[in-house]
């Protein structure tokens, strides 16, 4: 991988020094809508943050549609399960849009257990001159109309709603790790541990239930379901993926309950890798479908995998993330590391995949060229416009400059939420508080 | 490798394909906070119960420099890629001083042996007002039995025999309550006193069945205690009246039970905490960095078992890995 890249800057510094790190404020989640205008996170405190992107001007080309924070609302309060005494948390699982098909615009937005779905409004004109109430809102005695006249809309400052239209709730004992939004528009699913159920947008106190795999007997319980995500053009088919690192593609029409997959993706085990960490290493924690829907990609601990969905016995491309890892899977079990859920996504035209990983570092793989490039996602290395320089790691031996050696590598900053604009180069990276907006250069 | 870029030679945008070239200039945002946003206000962060105060440490520092914690398996991976090695650090003088006991090297099965602690440990760890995640715990369970599968067919499995007749005096049966401490505790190093434990070893096969019973009482008694909500610190006769009334719930839903199920449920204690238990007094009463004085040594490999006593293991771990997931 060449490294000779410039490194031009700009000297417009303006970040601001926050060293506080509130937990509620951590990232749990970001996804771009259909159109790439809105940006939405959702953080551990139940709060969700909407950025628009501004309209392109033409007095300043060069700062091409930077994101502003357009509406930001508490979407899930923590809730207390009596029953079981125990604590919902409030954290935003996953933020997923519904396509816009009016001025308005909907996402459906998670918790562990109850999902919902927010419409997001503007207002940016209010009606004047009721007969009944002066401008205060306070009654008006009706003996002191004297004349009638017809309330008109003036312009007002721009304000951004955002109403709960539907709250689907207590449908799941486990906590919802996956929705998707089926490619009808009318349904969307939501996964948890152990099963997926269908929901109609509209009807919030019925769901069908399509995966189940719950043993019987809990004591047999090996395997869970880690995510789940619906085909974008077959409005039949999705998938999901386990513990144990498979896939399942189900699809509806066969039986009301999926529990029977059409196709089964697992790569037979290395057994030159073998520990007792293989299991756990080969969980999958993410599973996305390529905007062709001809692939899906999925995420393991160490690596990341492309499979063609007609060829089941394994995938057709591997990347390793952080391979030099491998070696550490001890320490990163004992501080639970191991188990870090990191996502993966897809560039617009699905020629590039890009995950996060430790230190704040992520990493974009080429499936073209094969060439991928490990980036840092902070602010000391980084200011507004500036090239952001590729990182590497050394895994021994001679260090080189610049290089940092896998002992010095942060493990509490890890990126595990990244997002990809659906057609241009743009990417949003949540690291830890702290979200961070990237695009190509342009001159 | 060009230098220029087409955008720089005022062509249309690069294609992705080329990504050396890819420059990103950033553009760099925070959530704003909101006023009056409620913050949690009790910790449930992961956390490592033998770093105290490890709220997101950085677990390769502290494992490969000379402050070490308490935890005796330093160097883990080592032990675990190389099977024969044993690095040195400095300062561990000490360690190494009550470690003489043991073989200096660290063996396949010891490695697997603190693996399986490990695990276990972190099975009993939950946090305490959220649900635990069964994800994790079913991969540790997993692991668990990974473990236990391959001891019973190396006939490894290790068990302190316990069957020494007419010895009346109580053992020391590591409670649960014992493992999960409130990370304020942990800040104030405070020593929880008090497992209170129970030998196996009554007279009559009734005492039997109840020691045994009392012995995964504790352990039920201390899940329950995990999803409490306010945890406490418990005398040891406190504990012994938790005890007593949870002994009687087990055994008003085990009256219909047969024999056979009450055989299953109840196993013979495992030496694995055993060994858990002794290590983790040593550590827990050392407030120092690099104190061990307190470690024992490690369990003779050597002991064996048969192989009645691995599956009832098997079954005790399956017994409480339904209990997290059912809870």
């Amino acid at each position: 991988m060449e490294e000779d890249v410039e490194t031009r800057k700009i000297n417009s510094s303006f970040l601001r020094d926050h060293s506080y790190a509130t937990e509620a404020d951590i990232i749990s989640t970001v996804e771009f809508n259909h159109t790439g205008e809105l940006l939405a996170t959702g953080d551990k405190g139940g709060r969700v943050v909407i950025f628009q992107r501004e309209q392109e001007s033409k007095n300043q080309p060069h700062r091409r549609g930077e994101y502003n924070v357009y509406s930001t609302f508490q979407s899930h309060e923590p809730e207390f399960d009596y029953l079981k005494s125990l604590e919902i948390e409030e954290k935003i699982n996953k933020i997923r849009w519904l396509p816009q098909q009016n001025a308005a615009y909907f996402l459906l937005s998670t918790n562990d257990k109850t999902v919902k779905l927010w419409k997001v409004s503007e207002r940016d004109k209010r009606p004047e001159g009721y007969n009944l109430k002066d401008e205060d809102g306070r009654l008006r005695d009706p003996s002191m109309i004297t004349s009638l006249r017809v309330p008109v809309l003036r312009p007002m400052d721009l304000m951004v709603e955002a109403t709960p239209r539907r709250v689907f709730a207590n449908a799941h004992t486990y906590h919802i790790n996956s929705i998707s939004v089926n490619s009808d528009y009318e349904t969307y699913m939501s996964a948890d541990d152990l099963r997926i159920n269908l929901w109609n947008f509209e009807i919030t106190n019925q769901s069908f239930n399509i995966v189940d795999i719950k043993p019987a007997n809990m004591e047999e319980l090996t395997e869970v379901i880690t995510a789940a995500e619906f085909h974008p053009h077959h409005c039949n088919t999705f998938v999901y993926s386990s513990s144990k690192g498979t896939i399942r593609l189900c699809d509806m029409r066969t039986s009301a309950l999926c529990d029977r997959h059409a196709k089964f993706f697992e790569e037979p085990e290395d057994p030159s890798n073998r520990s007792f960490f293989s299991e756990i290493i080969s969980s999958i924690s993410d599973v996305k479908f390529s905007h062709s829907g001809r692939y899906i990609m999925t995420r393991d601990y160490l690596t990341v995998k492309v499979w063609d969905l007609n060829m089941e016995n394994r995938p057709i491309e591997t990347y390793q993330v952080h391979d030099y890892l491998r070696s550490k899977l001890c320490s990163l079990y004992e501080n639970d590391c191991i188990f870090d859920k990191f996502e993966c996504v897809w560039n617009g035209s699905d020629s590039v995949i890009m995950t996060g990983s430790y230190n704040n570092f992520f990493r974009m793989f080429d499936r073209n060229t094969k060439r991928d490039v490990t980036l840092e996602a902070s602010r000391e290395n980084s200011k507004p416009r500036a090239v952001l320089k590729p990182r590497k790691v050394c895994v021994g031996g001679k260090r080189r400059k610049d290089e940092i050696s896998v002992d010095s590598l942060d493990f509490s900053k890890k990126i595990l939420h990244t997002a990809w604009h659906p057609s241009e180069n743009i990417i949003a990276v949540a690291a830890t508080n702290n979200l961070y907006i990237f695009q190509d250069k342009v001159n | 490798m060009p230098v220029e870029t087409q955008e720089e030679r005022g062509e249309t945008a690069s294609p992705v394909g080329e990504i050396q070239l890819l420059r990103w200039s950033l553009l760099s945002w925070e959530p704003l906070p909101l006023s009056g946003a409620s913050l949690r206000s009790h910790d449930s962060w992961t956390c490592s119960l033998l770093v105290p105060e490890c709220r997101l440490w950085d677990p390769v520092h502290v494992f490969l420099t000379p402050v070490v914690p308490q935890w005796p398996f330093y160097n883990l991976d080592t032990m675990f890629m190389r099977g024969l090695k044993r690095k040195c650090f400095d300062g561990e003088e000490d360690i190494e001083g009550t470690l003489a006991g043991i073989k200096a090297i660290p063996s396949y099965n010891l490695q697997r042996q603190s693996l399986l602690d490990m695990s276990l440990v972190k099975l009993q760890l939950c946090h305490m007002l959220v649900e635990p995640n069964l994800c994790r715990s079913v991969l540790i369970a997993n692991t668990v039995r990974q473990i236990q599968e391959e001891m019973t067919q190396d006939g490894t499995w290790q068990m302190i025999n316990m069957q020494n007749t007419g010895q009346a005096s109580v053992d020391r049966l590591v409670s649960t309550d014992i493992l999960c401490r409130s990370s304020r505790e942990q800040a104030e190093g405070k020593h929880v006193p008090g497992y209170s434990t129970f030998s196996k070893d009554f007279e009559g096969d009734q005492a039997q069945d109840s020691s045994e019973t009392m012995s995964t009482a504790s352990s039920v008694q201390a899940l329950r205690n995990l999803q409490s909500n306010v945890w406490e610190m418990e005398n040891s006769q406190e504990n012994k009246g938790n005890f007593q009334k949870s002994l009687d719930q087990i055994f008003e839903t085990l009256e219909n039970k047969s024999p056979n199920s009450v055989e299953d449920l109840f196993s013979e204690v495992d030496n694995s905490y055993y060994d858990l238990d002794t290590m983790l007094t040593g550590m827990m009463s050392n407030t120092k960095m690099g104190h061990c004085d307190g470690l024992e040594p490690f369990p003779s490999p050597t002991t064996t078992t048969s192989s009645s006593n691995c599956k009832s293991d098997l079954n005790e771990l399956d017994h409480i890995v339904e209990i997290l997931v059912e809870s």
